[in-house]
């Protein structure tokens, strides 16, 4: 049955917390149109949506905002921002609800995969060096059994290289055949490449997990290899 | 690097724009001949990190630009809506990791129905999660349709994809060119 909702007793503290990080947030401007809802995939999951999360965090319901598991199915794909006449954030409101869980209770196949990637520079935790063996066995046997590419070159880390191309981390680890088909594709049209050995996973559940710290770390560590180390002009997200 | 605000010299861009470059520069020669006859039907999927979240309308432009070119103008169909309007697969921002499964698939029903709509049988989804959302809620509603990657069909295309590299197509193109 719904309640009425006890405005006197409510503080919107939770507001107040993500406008500080988020100053163009617009919270305050949100005109209850809809738009946002009627074009939202996630809305009604968990008895929620976004105009309602909106209301709600005005309102100073912080507490069901705190603890919703709808921040986990909302994918943030900001197609409600992208149709907002007011410019509302709520894709970065989302991003501060999962960041105010304490971090062990986050889910735990993305905590997993960002505590991964801290410590190994992909998400499915490869040794670097596993990573660079399957890169030249696969290419080997490419150059072996192809002959059209029988020159293929791949490599890793190769300094001054014009690109760096980051590399989704399922590829080498449960299907390493399925990294062929690009190789191939640079190759013909003579692109001068290399992957780099640190941070390499294109993935990034550290950014998912809002844990703002692991995050940055990734994109430091990642910026100085490519712009001091191999000294790459150009970072390509690949497919 | 916005975000945190960490200054870097190189560019950043995505190999769907570079694709499309060497395309018009004709350095990708690259056709859809191979499928004038058969006459195989494709639409996409825009992921949102892709177009609406980082690099907007042109990388969506760019995609279909070079999807038509490998696959025929003829033999694509869009989702209705598309482009930065897409609607996510629903797999993104941690979804397939976080273990609401049943809510993930609720979402992701939007996107099979969109799918569906197009008649199409292969989806090209250039993000590892869209592609992993979208053959899961494949199987789960029941959909005949493959998920595959653009660099798939592109060497398909021109001739050199290999045997071993064809996890993602169907059983009408697994032994195709070969």
């Amino acid at each position: 049955m719904s309640l009425p909702i006890e405005i006197n007793e409510l503080a919107p503290e939770f507001k107040e917390l993500v406008k500080e990080r988020v100053p163009s947030a617009n919270f305050d401007l949100c005109l209850t149109c809809g738009t946002c809802t009627a074009g939202c995939p996630a809305s009604e999951l968990f008895d929620m949506d976004p105009r309602k999360l909106v209301r709600m965090l005005v309102l100073g319901m912080d507490e069901e905002i705190r603890k919703t598991p709808w921040a986990w199915v909302c994918t943030m794909c900001a197609r409600c921002t992208n149709g907002c006449p007011m410019a509302v954030d709520i894709p970065k409101l989302v991003y501060n609800m999962r960041n105010s869980w304490p971090r062990e209770k986050r889910p735990k196949g993305i905590l997993g995969s960002c505590d991964q990637h801290i410590r190994t520079g992909n998400a499915m935790g490869v040794p670097t060096e596993d990573f660079v063996w399957t890169v030249e066995d696969v290419a080997e046997e490419i150059r072996d059994t192809q002959p059209q590419f029988k020159d293929l070159k791949v490599t890793v880390d190769r300094k001054g290289a014009l690109m760096a191309i980051n590399q989704n981390s399922r590829e080498p680890v449960t299907e390493p055949d399925e990294l062929s088909p690009l190789w191939k594709i640079l190759h013909l049209v003579g692109a001068d490449w290399t992957y780099p050995s640190v941070m390499w996973g294109g993935e990034n559940y550290c950014l998912f997990l809002a844990d703002e710290e692991g995050w940055r770390y990734i994109l430091e560590e990642f910026v100085v290899h490519i712009d001091e180390t191999l000294k790459c002009p150009l970072v390509v997200n690949t497919e | 690097m916005k975000k945190f605000n960490i200054a870097h010299k190189f560019e950043f861009t995505s190999i769907i724009t570079l694709y499309a470059q060497w395309i018009r520069e004709g350095k990708l020669k690259v056709n859809s001949d191979w499928n004038k006859d058969l006459g195989i039907k494709f639409t996409a999927q825009d992921p949102c990190n892709i177009v609406r979240k980082t690099w907007g309308e042109q990388a969506a432009n760019d995609m279909r630009f070079v999807i038509k070119t490998i696959v025929g103008e003829e033999n694509f169909t869009d989702m209705v809506p598309c482009g930065i309007n897409n609607y996510c697969c629903g797999g993104g921002g941690g979804a397939l990791q976080a273990g609401y499964t049943e809510q993930r698939r609720a979402y992701g029903k939007v996107k099979f129905d969109q799918i569906r709509r197009t008649g199409a049988g292969y989806v090209i989804a250039p993000c590892h999660n869209c592609h992993s959302q979208i053959e899961d809620i494949g199987h789960h509603f029941g959909g005949n349709y493959t998920v595959t990657h653009i660099w798939t069909i592109m060497c398909l295309a021109m001739g050199v994809l290999g045997e071993n590299e064809r996890t993602y197509l169907g059983d009408d193109l697994k032994y195709f060119g070969l």
